[in-house]
């Protein structure tokens, strides 16, 4: 990652931040603010982080993967029908009940990734064709199976929208969020912390150990591993198939952790993004990780400036509509792959089929 | 003598094609066994399959004396065989370190442990004379260090039979003198080598025994004290080949092309082509020798139009031509024959009659106001196949259907078929066999005699000596120096494209 | 190899043994449909009932053909764009935003253009100066991605998907804000309805089919004439097949690539127009949604030629249409025809899969048409 990027980074999220500051200053003070911000943020950033980490897994290896938001959609769906089934019909505890819908959330977006392996690698098929195929899929699955199981007289719970069990609820770190004020940066709820967990192991991995050597061999020069005895296509469909429970565990985050229900398209475009911030990253985890903090950022300011929706001064008004404040995360992506902010250097072999 | 490696009775098929047909061959210990013959004779086929990259249909392979099975180059390496490829497999982005390593990694619990993997290439690259950098990173080497790298990366897995595929063809004569040198350096050392090459001379200058293929067979073993040069192109082409083409006195008119002082950069905006001054007159064949990455690339695209250069100045015709569009210079007199057929030449998936009409489309008599005129394109496609002899079903088949040397007839008849002044030919005969390279030596010569210029750019010293009649040699960028043909030896040139500068007076 | 040409057994330019390709999309539709029907019998229902239903719905009555062509009009429009990005080497996954835009601004100037000039406008201007608007918004719509990715060599694939979110969220600000409809009962998200004058009429007294579906079939025509025929789209399709030897063919390939989806976008924005002018007579937050992945199963499934295209989006519309009697009937949802369309995509992406169930063999070669996030 290069100084230009990382000071634009830095740049855009000291606005942001400074923006809520500026705002709640009659009534907060700033430290309060800035704790609630970064707790915010750490939060969003979730699906976007685990999504960039699913990208680099496949891309890294070769296989580029726009199907992401559609494997987040459809492990979000399954994840929170594992956990209302084990709960409602099951009678298992709500707890419980929630981490099987992550697992199950996670094994789902691991199909979902083995579906992209076999179309990509196996049947060599254009790679974003697969991707837009993943994605009709779960718009078309998630779409159906919602209003048939949920919605129908003839469904599963009888037409009746079953109660889910919640979401999974914050976890208290010890003595680190016992420090006041600041501490509650430190409450997170388990997937959050999942996730910025994964990102310090995935950059290890890939940079670090004999796994992440190959699989980035196998996306620069698969030619090259191939003749030290690497099998290429084994690579690929593993490497898939882990970014394809990286974005099933995202999806989780959506239905789990984030909201206890489920809403057709509700990834809304989050699975794209996460692509934005791994390219800007230059398919580096930790590099993508603050990159999507950018987003997270932005969409934690929407959030809390809701909380001072009186104390916006006029000319700031306009900030209040969503839609202007939501178009930052989209128009930032543009203006990312201009490349006008540094320049970025995928993995040399990718989009290309293996043959030998 | 005890023999290391032996392939008897292999067979390897291809959709369309027998790459190998019952080959046998045998590896002496110590020795340096060259395996001879042009483009497609099967070579590089049966030392994949050697490698454990091709499986065989069959036959068998044995490694003194106990049969084994390759499934894979794993495989092979296990038995102590290690092959240095001709595109090299380097990953440029890692380090040497990182390549030398892969697929065999050292690892300290999960983490792997580079620094013990530095100091055993360290010790090994002294202990060969092959001195290599273990943490520079690859893309930054020059090619000659690329190929050490390549040739550590077989010793670091305890290779005791090398295969070399070609690995002349990116080097100068001087560099390959040293890779000769670095090669008997390990035959001494009890190292088996395989040498591939489709260039006679080295052969003679190397080799213990030589094995020559033809169309996927055995045709023979000699020595070189048995074979000469004349001899072993027999043996290759299966007839008798006249070395040289046929081509009288150039009469050379006025300079169609005046280059002065042109600079280019490349992607990486570092200046490829450094204020160099030549000129092509009407009538002659300019020959650019040089090993490839010296700038010729990008000096063809500054002069095709598909790069524009930072400064200097270009004449075509005695008109500016410096960084137009690759359509104007169509318009005024220009054909390029590109480097690589498959990326600029053609589009594979386009008949030929498309292709055949790719630079000229928009004019008359094939596009009238903007609209094509399909039985014009049609007729000058019918017409072009038979002129240029492209061996096609039809010339509305794809052109991704023809073999390599009808697809490059079909981009000469395109370019010759124009009225030109200049021609500009990138490497044209890479790849080809040897008929299709005479058949394109015989156009470049007529083309010339028709009062054309023709700018050669070629790696294959050969083709420079035989077709120029003045000849450039060009090196880091720069044009060390412009001679006469009659001038002009191999050992010069290759001198003068290894950096040295020709003694004035 | 054989010989060269001899003049007496002249080969054709084209031969009837080139429409052997269609057996591949024709098989990818009946193993989608073979294998939704499967679905359909895993969640309780009857695949036959469920399948007579939809062509009841599709063909049954001369009502139910109309509605066919109805739906069929906006999916031929956005297949075709999607089509002719292809054709130019780019993927559009953007029609989603530039048909709802178009649809925006062609409403914008059916409502609001006669109270601008204070007064009503003949048919003859105003019909038009509306689709006009409408094509021209998708047209620049799609134009930004195209120069971001000509200029910068920014991938078409994210800047597309990304200007979907900001037109639905301009939209959104635009329905809810400036544009919403003022009359008193009024809640939703929706612009006033569009003059008169800026309507396009039905075809037949009673039915909803519409000269924009003899637009659309009229546009497909054109399209494939200007892309065979004409130098323009000799440029357009070497630049997207082969964009080195474009270059060197002489092609300004910054400049086909812009065009591309400039193309592209006008025909999603005429789409998105024509709902406006000959169904809908208003644009309402959603009614556009949907069409965008929509778009890119038709235009693969008609093998990106406009002649495929047109029958693809016939197809497609017949499901819509037909799943609502589908639904009505045998109470299966509708959203059954997403994963049946997404199937077959699957099955045309992956036609290898088609052709070792039918045992088929192939023909000629892909043509690579991304080169990665590279540009």
């Amino acid at each position: 990652m290069d100084l230009k990027r990382f000071l634009f980074i830095g740049f855009i999220i000291v606005i942001l931040f400074g923006v809520v500051v500026l705002v709640g200053a009659s009534t907060t003070p700033p430290l309060v603010l800035i704790v609630s911000m970064v707790a915010t943020t750490l939060s969003v950033v979730t699906p976007l982080a685990l999504g960039s980490l699913a990208g680099i897994f496949c891309e890294r290896s070769g296989v580029v993967n726009i199907g992401i938001e559609g494997m987040m959609l459809t492990a979000a769906f399954f994840g929170w029908f594992g956990g209302i089934y084990m709960n409602t019909i099951l009678g298992l505890d709500p707890l419980p009940s929630m981490l099987v819908g992550v697992l199950v959330a996670i094994l789902t977006g691991g199909l979902m990734g083995l579906l992209l392996a076999v179309l990509s690698v196996t049947f060599k098929v254009e790679q974003i064709i697969g991707g837009t195929v993943v994605n009709i899929l779960a718009i078309g699955v998630t779409g159906f199976l919602n209003r048939q199981l949920f919605f129908e007289s003839n469904g599963l719970f009888g037409g009746q929208l079953p109660h889910a069990p919640g979401v999974l609820p914050r976890i208290h770190i010890p003595i680190l969020a016992d420090i006041p004020v600041v501490g509650k940066m430190f409450e997170q709820q388990p997937i959050t912390i999942a996730a910025i967990v994964l990102v310090f192991v995935c950059h290890f991995v890939i940079f670090h150990t004999r796994w992440g050597l190959r699989t980035r061999a196998v996306g620069e020069h698969p030619r090259a591993a191939d003749t030290v005895g690497i099998n290429v296509n084994r690579m690929r469909y593993i490497n898939v198939v882990i970014g394809g429970m990286l974005a099933g565990l995202a999806g989780a985050y959506f239905t789990l952790e984030s909201v206890p229900s489920f809403e057709p398209l509700m990834t809304n475009g989050r699975g794209f993004i996460s692509l934005a911030a791994m390219i800007f990253g230059n398919w580096s985890p930790i590099g993508a990780w603050a990159a999507a903090l950018v987003f997270g950022a932005s969409n934690a300011l929407q959030i809390n400036i809701q909380f001072f929706r009186e104390m916006i001064p006029a000319q700031f008004a306009f900030l209040q509509q969503s839609y202007v404040l939501g178009m930052v995360p989209y128009v930032l992506t543009m203006l990312i792959l201009t490349g006008l902010i540094g320049k970025t250097t995928p993995p040399a072999a990718e989009n290309q089929p293996y043959e030998k | 003598m005890d023999t290391v490696l032996e392939a008897k009775g292999i067979v390897k098929r291809f959709p369309g094609i027998l790459a190998n047909d019952h080959v046998d061959f045998d590896l002496r210990r110590g020795e340096i066994h060259v395996l001879l013959g042009e483009n497609g004779a099967g070579k590089s086929t049966l030392m994949n399959v050697l490698y454990g990259l091709y499986h065989p249909d069959g036959g068998e392979i044995l490694v003194k004396g106990k049969p084994v099975k390759f499934d894979s180059p794993r495989a092979a390496i296990a038995e102590g065989v290690g092959m240095v490829h001709q595109h090299f497999m380097l990953i440029p982005v890692f380090t040497v370190a990182e390549n030398i390593m892969l697929g065999s990694e050292t690892v300290k619990g999960l983490q792997l442990d580079r620094k013990t993997v530095a100091a055993e290439i360290s010790r090994l690259s002294h202990q060969y004379g092959l001195d290599v950098d273990p943490n520079a990173l690859v893309q930054d080497l020059p090619v000659g260090v690329q190929q050490r790298v390549e040739i550590v990366k077989a010793l670091y897995r305890k290779a005791e039979i090398l295969i070399l595929d070609e690995p002349t063809a990116v080097l100068t004569p001087q560099e390959a003198d040293d890779l000769f040198r670095i090669m008997r350096e390990l035959t001494s050392r009890g190292v088996s080598i395989i040498f591939i090459t489709h260039k006679l001379r080295e052969v003679l200058a190397v080799s213990d025994r030589i094995t020559v293929m033809r169309a996927g067979k055995v045709v023979g073993s000699t020595t070189p004290a048995e074979a000469g040069e004349a001899r072993l192109a027999a043996m290759m082409v299966g007839r008798d080949v006249t070395l040289e083409v046929e081509k009288g006195e150039a009469q050379p008119g006025a300079a169609v092309l005046a280059v002065k002082n042109l600079s280019v950069r490349d992607h990486r905006e570092i200046e490829v082509v450094q204020g160099v001054s030549f000129e092509v007159r009407a009538g002659e064949v300019l020959g650019i020798a040089g090993v490839q990455g010296n700038g010729q690339t990008e000096l063809a695209e500054a002069l095709t139009g598909l790069r524009a250069p930072h400064g200097g100045e270009v004449r075509l015709g005695g008109s500016d031509a410096s960084g137009k569009t690759p359509r104007y210079l169509v318009q005024n007199g220009l054909a390029h024959i590109p480097e690589d057929r498959q990326k600029h030449g053609l589009v594979l998936s386009y008949p030929l009659n498309d292709n055949l009409i790719l630079c000229t489309y928009c004019e008359k008599p094939f596009s009238i106001n903007g609209m094509l005129q399909n039985a014009a394109i049609d007729a000058n496609a019918f017409q072009l196949v038979r002129q240029f002899d492209v061996r096609a079903p039809s010339p509305f088949v794809p052109a991704s259907t023809l073999s390599g040397g009808n697809q490059q007839k079909v981009i000469v008849a395109r370019e010759l078929s124009r009225p030109i002044k200049l021609l500009v030919a990138n490497q044209p005969t890479r790849g080809l066999d040897v008929g299709s390279i005479e058949y394109i030596h015989k156009q470049i010569i007529r083309k010339r005699d028709e009062g054309c210029g023709v700018l050669l750019i070629s790696a294959e010293l050969d083709e420079i000596l035989q077709l120029s009649d003045r000849i450039a040699v060009m090196y880091r960028g720069m044009i060390t120096a412009i001679l006469p043909a009659a001038e002009a030896t191999k050992e010069t040139l290759g001198l003068l494209m290894a950096g040295a500068t020709l003694e004035k007076g | 190899m054989s010989d060269p040409v001899q003049a007496k057994d002249k080969p054709a330019r084209w031969d009837w043994g080139r429409l052997s390709g269609l057996a591949i999309p024709l098989l990818a539709v009946l193993t989608a449909m073979i294998v939704g029907g499967v679905v359909i019998l895993a969640a309780g229902g009857n695949p036959f009932a469920a399948y007579l239903g939809m062509f009841e719905g599709a063909f049954g009555t001369l009502n139910a053909l109309s509605e066919t062509t109805v739906w069929a009009t906006p999916y031929i429009l956005a297949g075709l764009a999607v089509a002719i990005a292809f054709k130019g080497g780019l993927f559009n996954i953007g029609v989603e935003g530039q048909l709802t835009l178009g649809a925006v601004a062609a409403a914008l100037v059916g409502y609001g253009l006669p109270a601008l000039l204070g007064g009503p406008i003949p048919a003859v201007i105003h019909l038009p100066l509306t689709i006009g608007a409408g094509m021209l918004a998708g047209g620049l719509w799609a134009a930004i991605p195209g120069w971001l990715k000509a200029r910068f060599g920014g991938h078409e694939v994210i800047n597309t998907i990304m200007m979907n979110y900001i037109a639905l969220n301009l939209t959104s600000f635009l329905l809810n804000g400036p544009m919403k409809d003022p009359s008193p009962n009024n809640v939703l998200a929706r612009t006033p309805n569009i003059a008169d004058s800026a309507r396009l009429i039905p075809l037949f007294e009673g039915y909803r089919l519409h000269w924009g579906f003899i637009l659309a079939v009229l546009i497909a025509v054109l399209l494939w004439w200007v892309l065979w025929k004409t130098a323009l789209g000799f440029e357009i399709r070497t630049a997207g097949t082969n964009a080195d030897a474009a270059k060197y063919a002489g092609i300004n390939v910054q400049r086909t690539i812009i065009l591309s989806m400039l193309f592209s976008g006008m025909l999603a924005g005429l789409a998105g127009a024509i709902e406006v002018t000959a169904l809908n007579f208003r644009h309402q937050l959603g009614y556009s949604s949907g069409y965008g992945f929509d778009a890119i199963a038709i235009a693969l499934l008609g093998k990106t030629h406009p002649a495929g295209v047109v029958f693809s989006a016939i197809l497609f519309g017949a499901m819509r249409n037909g799943a609502t009697r589908m639904q009505f009937l045998t109470q299966i949802p509708t959203d059954i025809i997403s994963v049946i369309q997404a199937l077959i995509l699957l099955f045309v992406a992956a036609d290898a899969i088609i052709r070792v169930i039918y045992r088929i063999r192939t023909k000629e070669g892909r043509a690579a048409m991304t080169r990665g996030w590279g540009g």
